[in-house]
């Protein structure tokens, strides 16, 4: 695709995004599910640096997601209401487990990789299932929301008003989104494709190929800490279903939905995904059976996703 | 004390047992063709179902025969028409197929029976505890731990002494070389997923006879199928099988000791096990 | 190139849906709404569609009658899954945000109940919980706009507690559900234990899901205890029970617990229907009014199935909602709150004996508990009904219904 082609997407996505909750409820929609589509699309493009871009599936993404989440809630719960500190902890949280994790599981590579993430996941799962007193345990973290933020000139009242949270969302996505670009456009992110092109050629060539997994990876996981850390403004509640594996799963299927190679390809996936669930568990309660049928005919005719189809058009 | 220790290693067996006997079809499935076959759950649903509705008509032992064999027809018919044609492509694929599988299984399943539990009946003599001692050894379990060593047993004839299975087992080392040797591999991938399915409409009528009947009974015995193939090793049957059973026996164990663990514990030995022997108890080096 | 046809028709036959609602929106603008947020689907499928039947039937009942304040009623149905938080906040959102309900209803998940309720509260919506059973939703978790059909746990363990130790015996072991739920249904019988000077010989928390119960039912075994108290509920509970039984447990131990439905019993095989139980509501219960038509009604619409506990939470939420819009005159969340404090059901929702009402300060319906004995049969012969109204809950209600606008 060339680069004004480029460009024109890049400027029509922002468009899009920013003028959201103006024309979502003309479609039947509503704000809050522009903000779902924003998080989740934001972690699931955390996911595809690691997937699609360095090549390796990690099927434990979830965990970092939650416990960034988790600490979101347990800091406005139990420490300061402050929404921007709640968030600083979150993400700390998140992205240190990941960057302590990575180091013991950076020499296993495929399937091993996949299963030994979903290990950890599980770990995390049930920690926050069986510490009952502090994490809520089942019933989830609750009796906390997001605290409007006071800039002492003004409060943005993220609380009441769902259009104030939605460009939050967006304006943090946006952060995440640039660096994540630039980083994908640098020489590391170059690496990193070559990596995911060949690996072993990558080490005859002299690249620390697993180091540079790790950096991949503790960065995949910061940004989806992020979204996390959203996930749980978003929804005022947070409860160890964000840590399983069927969460990450989610978010891979989003990645894949959209686009693996494509760089807004799972911002794409996931507002299909939320989007398609959301309106087809209104109209049916078989709407798992056609959402099952949607993943069977993707994978089987557009498995380069759906942006993954529109570009091997433009470049025909 | 070590009574309570001795009986939860005995019945972790018991129920190693019938983990291992998922997890075998699973393992099938995935050294064969390399597809990860998250529906596996699903069929077992579809298994037990199956032998529910046919039960009224040939009775327990009817619905035991042929359920399995209509299941793996069903699972057949399924690898002729999807799985085939991801053969050869990144196993994230089949992955995420059978993922939107288990899905349209689920659904169809409570969409046929209702999601309202179903009382599965076992015949009356296979209920009770063979003695007052060993109470949780009920007819039903031993049935179920000689049913699987049965199953076992012919899986392994079936590998070493027939055509098929000498294919099989040669297709899991080098599946080109069988091809040129004038094997036909479609139909041979095909058997072998048939096979597999087998072993997982089996494992639900086992299962329909111990739990509730419901379309998410397979969901919860999918992971630990999982587990039990890498702690296992991945690519080794006998692996697999002794993954199940120490699956089975550090989960009863665990609940002596610390019950809130003992759902976490499967998970904590499949890290230690990749972290520290990747390839899993009898796996062998660079399978995958 | 037929795949880039279909993708296009795809995608335009996709946006189309999306308009429909809009469209249909405009026309309804008349109709009153209630929004049922409720599993339709994972393990709580069932119970949640007995109680959409019942709730159905209210909705027929109360259209027929002239609606709500004169206006006709519309039930707006959304699956909220049986255990995503996420989605079953989205939903509550999109119910009142884009549909504007006038009421919600829901949900049977605890854990989902406490969620919503916040959505709900932060919006100022009148909400009903027809089934979630977790203490906090009118205890320390409570709300002013937030009323709920179905016991706490507290009530249910007062209720039986005293039967349990007289007739079977003081030693106890429990073996519960690791959530909250378990948790609390625990406490409230170690409490009632400790008042009538029992012991309680050990406790086994399982995970929720657990499917093989064996090594804790040999834990309980080895304990030799008079009573074993299951407080598993729904697909626990069946795989429990069916474990137990084929144990040759209940015919050492005594077997009972706290709450259980109908659900759970009918996907048990009959010789494991047995047990004393706490029921919420029973579709039997000889000389109460107009319960036969209810039954009746029920079952034409479910293919000849009895109503359950659930199908009457749902019945009698949904019929809630009209009740307290017509005695307050107003559709206002705050006046109708202020009705609904002790409020009581007039016998054709009660649909049991001595009636039913919200306590104030907690808006918390105190019913009456029913304890039939079970033996294995298809269904309960005997029925001793003892109502249940201390529900001292541990941690009290301290919300207060705003002054009224």
């Amino acid at each position: 695709m060339n680069s004004r082609a480029k460009r024109a997407a890049d400027i029509g996505v922002w468009v899009v995004l920013i003028t959201m909750p103006y024309w979502m409820t003309l479609i039947g929609g509503y704000t809050e599910l522009g903000s779902r589509v924003i998080v989740l699309g934001l972690a699931a493009m955390a996911l595809n640096f690691l997937l699609g871009f360095t090549g390796v599936l990690s099927f434990g993404h979830a965990a970092y997601f939650g416990l960034s989440a988790y600490g979101v809630g347990m800091t406005i719960h139990y420490l300061v209401p402050s929404t921007p500190l709640a968030f600083l902890i979150g993400v700390t949280v998140g992205t240190a487990a990941a960057a302590l994790i990575g180091p013991l599981i950076i020499r296993l590579r495929g399937v091993y990789f996949a299963m030994v993430t979903i290990a950890f996941g599980q770990v995390f799962y049930f920690i926050a299932f069986r510490w009952n007193s502090v994490t809520g345990g089942d019933d989830g973290l609750t009796g906390w929301r997001r605290v409007p933020i006071d800039l002492h000139f003004t409060t943005i009242n993220i609380l009441g008003n769902d259009k104030a949270f939605y460009y939050l969302a967006l304006i943090v996505f946006a952060a995440s989104a640039a660096v994540m670009a630039w980083l994908l456009r640098s020489p590391f992110g170059r690496t990193l494709l070559a990596i995911r092109e060949n690996e072993r050629r990558g080490r005859f060539l002299g690249i620390p190929v697993d180091r540079h997994i790790w950096m991949s990876w503790v960065i995949s996981c910061f940004f989806v800490s992020v979204a996390g850390a959203l996930y749980a403004l978003l929804n005022n509640f947070i409860d160890p279903r964000a840590l399983r594996w069927d969460q990450s799963g989610d978010f891979v299927i989003m990645a894949v939905l959209g686009g693996m190679r494509v760089f807004w390809g799972p911002l794409i996936g996931a507002a299909i995904f939320v989007v398609l669930q959301d309106y087809l568990s209104s109209q049916t309660e078989n709407w798992m059976s056609l959402i099952g049928l949607f993943f069977v005919l993707v994978v089987l005719f557009f498995p380069r996703g759906v942006l993954g189809l529109v570009r091997r058009r433009a470049a025909s | 004390m070590t009574q309570l220790v001795l009986f939860n290693i005995f019945n972790g067996l018991i129920i190693g047992a019938f983990y291992a006997l998922m997890a075998l079809g699973l393992s099938l499935i995935l050294n064969l063709s390399g597809v990860i076959n998250f529906a596996h759950g699903g069929f077992l649903a579809i298994g037990a179902y199956i032998a529910y509705s046919l039960i009224p008509y040939v009775g327990f032992w009817g619905g035991l025969l042929l359920a399995p064999f209509l299941t793996a027809a069903i699972g057949i018919a399924v690898e002729r028409v999807l799985i085939r044609r991801l053969y050869g492509r990144d196993p994230l694929y089949s992955l995420l197929l059978t993922f939107g599988l288990a899905f349209i299984f689920e659904d169809g399943t409570r969409y046929i029976w209702g999601a309202q539990s179903l009382p599965y009946q076992i015949p009356s003599w296979l209920q009770t505890s063979l003695s007052s001692e060993l109470f949780f050894v009920t007819g039903y379990r031993v049935f179920m731990v000689l049913l699987v060593g049965v199953a076992v047993g012919a899986l392994f004839v079936i590998l070493n002494h027939t055509r098929l299975g000498i294919r099989i087992r040669a297709g899991t080392l080098d599946l080109e070389t069988v091809s040129v040797l004038g094997v036909n591999v479609r139909i041979l991938r095909n058997l072998n997923f048939g096979l597999g399915i087998y072993l997982a409409g089996l494992a639900g009528v086992l299962a329909a006879g111990m739990l509730g009947l419901q379309p998410t009974i397979g969901s919860s015995l999918l992971m630990p199928s999982f587990v039990a193939i890498i702690v296992g090793g991945l690519g080794s049957l006998p692996g697999t099988l002794l993954g199940g059973l120490l699956i089975g026996v550090a989960s009863g164990l665990t609940t002596v000791f610390f019950p809130s663990a003992s759902e976490a514990v499967i998970y904590v030995m499949m890290g230690l096990v990749l972290l520290i022997r990747p390839r899993g108890l009898l796996g062998e080096e660079g399978r995958f | 190139m037929r795949r880039r046809a279909l993708l296009k028709a795809g995608a335009a036959a996709g946006l189309l849906p999306l308009a429909r609602p809009f469209v249909v929106s405009a026309w309804a603008e008349d109709t009153v709404k209630i929004g049922l947020d409720n599993p339709l689907t994972g393990v709580y499928a069932a119970l949640g569609k007995n109680e959409l039947i019942g709730c159905q039937l209210a909705l027929e009942q109360i259209n027929a009658k002239g609606g709500i304040l004169g206006r006709q009623v519309e039930l707006l149905v959304e699956d909220s899954t049986s255990g995503d938080a996420g989605t079953a906040v989205q939903k509550a959102r999109k119910l009142i945000e884009r549909d504007n309900v006038n009421f919600l209803l829901g949900n049977i998940n605890s854990a989902l109940a406490v969620a919503i309720a916040q959505v709900s509260n932060e919006k100022g919506v009148f909400h009903i919980v027809p089934g979630g059973h977790t203490d906090p939703v009118t205890g320390k978790d409570c709300h002013w706009n937030v009323f709920r059909v179905c016991n706490t746990t507290r009530m249910e363990t007062n209720s039986i507690s005293q039967v349990l130790f007289d007739k079977f015996g003081k030693k106890w072991y429990f073996l519960t559900p690791d959530y909250a739920f378990g948790h609390t249904l625990q406490e409230g019988f170690e409490a009632g234990l400790k008042k009538l000077g029992g012991t309680e010989l050990g406790a086994d928390l399982t995970p929720l899901g657990t499917t093989d119960f064996s090594p804790y039912l040999i834990k309980a075994q080895a304990a030799s205890p008079d009573v074993i108290i299951f407080l598993q509920a729904g697909d626990d509970a069946v795989n429990a029970l069916k474990q137990a039984v084929q144990f040759g447990l209940d015919k050492k131990f005594h077997i009972a617990g706290a709450q259980q439905e109908l659900e759970v019993l009918e996907g048990l095989p009959p010789e494991a229907r047995i047990g004393n139980w706490v029921f919420e509501w029973y579709w039997k219960q000889p000389g109460v009014a107009h319960l036969d038509e209810f039954v009746a009604a029920i079952r034409k619409t479910s293919g000849g199935k009895v109503p359950t506990a659930r199908t009457w939470f749902g019945f009698t939420s949904t019929w809630s909602c009209a009740l307290a819009a017509e005695a307050a005159k107003s559709l206002e969340p705050v006046k109708m709150a202020k009705a609904m404090q002790g409020l009581k059901l007039p016998p054709e929702v009660a649909l049991m004996p001595n009636d039913p009402f919200y306590r104030e300060g907690d808006n918390q319906l105190m019913p009456t508990l029913g304890m039939p004995s079970q033996r294995a049969s298809r269904t309960p012969k005997t029925c001793s009904w003892s109502t249940s109204r201390s529900g001292a809950s541990t941690r009290r209600c301290r919300s207060r219904t705003p002054g009224a606008r």
